[in-house]
């Protein structure tokens, strides 16, 4: 296999709670080759946010950060923060849910995405304004001249989102994390924005870490999946193998909850296949013990003595004693 | 198509706003938000009102609960003419008609404990006496799956899932018969929407109780649903049961939603319906059908003429001159 463009090696967030360092992305290992889409999911609380931010050197100041980041061949967390101002956006980039929330509402657009490609490609305004209609062309935003000149306010959600990804890519980039890409977005606009990664993927030869707490809307956008739980990563593999044969009891919970249309029966008799319980609070994950634990339908003897490891399971692995030695160590 | 046992029936209601447009916000143009919508829904029902932002489904509820006047069209509520209420009466019977908001995080007031919060209700509306209001609000707690210990708590201490729990069991306080809730799911994670779901369909069959049941989401529509309206730009294009329009919709804007529900299937062969682009702005609504400028079968018709809501067979109606032209196969539709 060729060399990823991103490995990412036990990165660790740890956060100062009541006195004490909590890990909140507890050496979470994976690689991200070029073009390829990677998703990352898990619900509220699971760490993949934090995980996101880490990775573009933007996580709380608090927070204590290892682990290695090797992003084509150097390791990104010995950067010094101006070393940082030309890794982020340039080689790695982000976009964030919320798209309202990331827009300066009393500029227009186009000067935002101009000051994106300013700071990235020193270029003549007449030059730099060209770039940022190329790129509002390439994001297919409708009439992309007069878009420059729309103020954020006057722009749908879609259109919000679309103008960000602009920005975004404004510095050329080879990895994009988006966050939550399309959770503010209605159903149609967020099937578009998601054939949009997918085309920028293509055409650009962009890399994606797609991260989401809605496995069904990943299914047919990404390669591989990585699912966290309470922080470390429960189950990676291909995701057309995690589809067809989820291998760890979190990963077939969060397949269950996906809507479906289809249902049968009276609406009487209907019910949500839920998974029960909630993500531990990260000042209450206690150690020796796998964190899913309390919420799994499959827990035996071995899941309450230690915490299991990454097994081998089908294409990828799952952190689960049904995949591993069923002694306990 | 009124019958005894319509609990709920909205007649031609119609909401406009003045839009304010020019130097001096002088202009008398109006934006009309719902649009001679007509719905009914029995005891024991539960209505899906489907629609994106913008289509009006909010504003529709908002009309049904009171918060906002209609400006024409009638509302008749266990056949009492809900419009003609006002002050105390429109009080009184308010108590059987709550809501649930879309974010319990502003829903709440972070100031208050959850029991107060729960027990406001029943104070303003003289339900409980003092000394009867803890065991009333406890019992309120348990019925959406939370402590007692919990009351004592702000809405801050709570996850958004336990917070939607407590939206809904102030909305029960007053024992409604009619529940209007709106995107009461869609800011939470997809494992706890389903565990909130799921109380409100035991909470439906152990209190008998009717939702109108908005949200974009078409999936979870379907599954909670007896049957679906699905708005487009202030007007119903498409009504009918629940899984009958989710198999077959008529309406090809119904076809369009229903190809935009991400498939967890990698493999899936479904084709999408794409819409060209963006929804037109309900303040400047485009000729005929509204849906024509973006409707993958349009015909010259459509620019000219607005198709009425007509009544087809097996109880469905679809605002469309060429119904069930559109077809998208639904995934994993048992047909």
């Amino acid at each position: 296999m060729t060399e990823p463009i991103l490995a990412v090696r036990d990165l660790t967030v740890e956060l100062p709670i009541g006195g004490e360092w909590r890990p909140a992305v507890n050496r979470v290992s994976f690689d991200l080759h070029e073009g390829e889409s990677l998703a990352v999911v898990g619900e509220t609380g699971c760490g993949k946010t934090l995980l996101g931010r880490a990775l573009i050197n933007l996580a709380p100041e608090e927070a204590r950060v290892s682990g290695t980041l090797v992003y084509r061949g150097r390791d990104l967390l010995r950067l010094t923060e101006a070393e940082w101002g030309r890794v982020r956006g340039g080689d790695i980039a982000f976009v964030f849910q919320e798209p309202a929330a990331a827009l300066d509402p009393v500029q227009p657009i186009g000067a935002q995405i101009l000051e994106a490609v300013r700071l990235h490609r020193a270029s003549g305004s007449r030059e730099a304004w060209e770039i940022a209609r190329g790129l509002l062309a390439e994001v297919s935003f409708p009439d992309p001249e007069r878009g420059l000149g729309e103020y954020p306010h006057r722009l749908s959600g879609g259109l919000k989102q679309r103008a960000l990804l602009a920005m975004a890519l404004a510095g050329n980039p080879a990895i994009l994390v988006a966050d939550e890409p399309t959770t503010a977005l209605d159903a149609t606009v967020s099937a578009e924005v998601l054939e949009l990664l997918d085309r920028l993927r293509r055409d650009r030869g962009l890399s994606l870490l797609l991260i989401t707490h809605d496995l069904g809307s990943v299914a047919r956008h990404s390669d591989r999946t990585l699912v966290l739980y309470a922080g470390r990563v429960a189950e990676e593999a291909a995701t057309a193998d995690l589809f067809r044969s989820p291998r760890h009891p979190y990963t077939r919970g969060l397949l269950d909850c996906v809507a479906r249309i289809g249902t049968t029966g009276s609406p009487e008799a209907r019910r949500f296949r839920a998974i029960p319980g909630a993500v531990p609070d990260l000042a209450f994950r206690p150690a020796g013990r796998c964190s899913f634990v309390p919420r799994c339908p499959d827990r035996f003897a071995p899941c309450e003595l230690s915490e299991p490891e990454l097994y081998a399971a089908g294409s990828g692995e799952a952190r689960c004693f049904l995949y591993g030695p069923r002694e306990a160590p | 198509m009124s019958s005894p046992d319509t609990l709920l029936r909205v007649e031609e209601v119609t909401k406009t706003y003045p839009v304010r447009r020019g130097v001096f916000g002088t202009s008398t143009r109006r934006l009309t938000a719902v649009n001679r919508v007509s719905l009914a829904v029995r005891r024991g029902e539960t209505l899906g009102l489907v629609g994106e932002s913008g289509s009006g489904k909010t504003t529709c509820g908002r009309l049904i609960a009171r918060l906002e006047e209609a400006d024409s069209g009638r509302i008749w509520f266990e056949e009492e003419d809900w419009l003609a209420l006002s002050g105390k009466g429109l009080r009184r019977r308010r108590r059987d008609l709550q809501v649930v908001f879309q974010d319990p995080q502003t829903s709440l007031n972070p100031r208050m404990t959850c029991a107060d919060q729960i027990a406001e209700p029943l104070r303003v509306q003289g339900l409980a006496t003092r000394r009867a209001m803890p065991g009333r609000v406890e019992e309120l707690l348990a019925e959406v799956g939370l402590s007692s210990e919990a009351g004592s708590r702000f809405p801050s201490e709570f996850s958004g899932g336990q917070r939607q729990r407590i939206a809904i069991a102030r909305a029960l306080a007053t024992r409604p018969k009619f529940l209007v809730c709106d995107e009461p799911v869609s800011s939470l994670d997809v494992s706890v929407a389903a565990q909130v779901m799921n109380l409100l369909v035991d909470l439906r069959e152990k209190k008998g109780l009717s939702y109108l049941f908005i949200s974009h989401d078409l999936a979870a529509v379907e599954r909670i649903s007896h049957r679906i309206a699905v708005m487009y730009l202030g007007r119903i294009v498409e009504e009918g049961p629940a899984q009958r329009v989710t198999s077959l919709p008529l309406h090809p804007y119904t076809a369009a939603l229903l190809s935009a529900v991400p498939e967890p299937d990698p493999f899936s062969g479904r084709a999408r319906v794409v819409l060209p682009g963006e929804p037109p702005s309900p303040a400047d609504p485009p000729s005929g059908c509204a849906f024509h400028p973006r409707c993958p079968i349009a015909r010259p018709r459509c620019r000219e003429e607005m198709p009425p809501l007509f009544p087809l067979a097996s109880g469905r109606a679809a605002a469309c001159f060429f119904p069930g032209e559109l077809q998208v196969r639904a995934a994993g539709a048992g047909l």
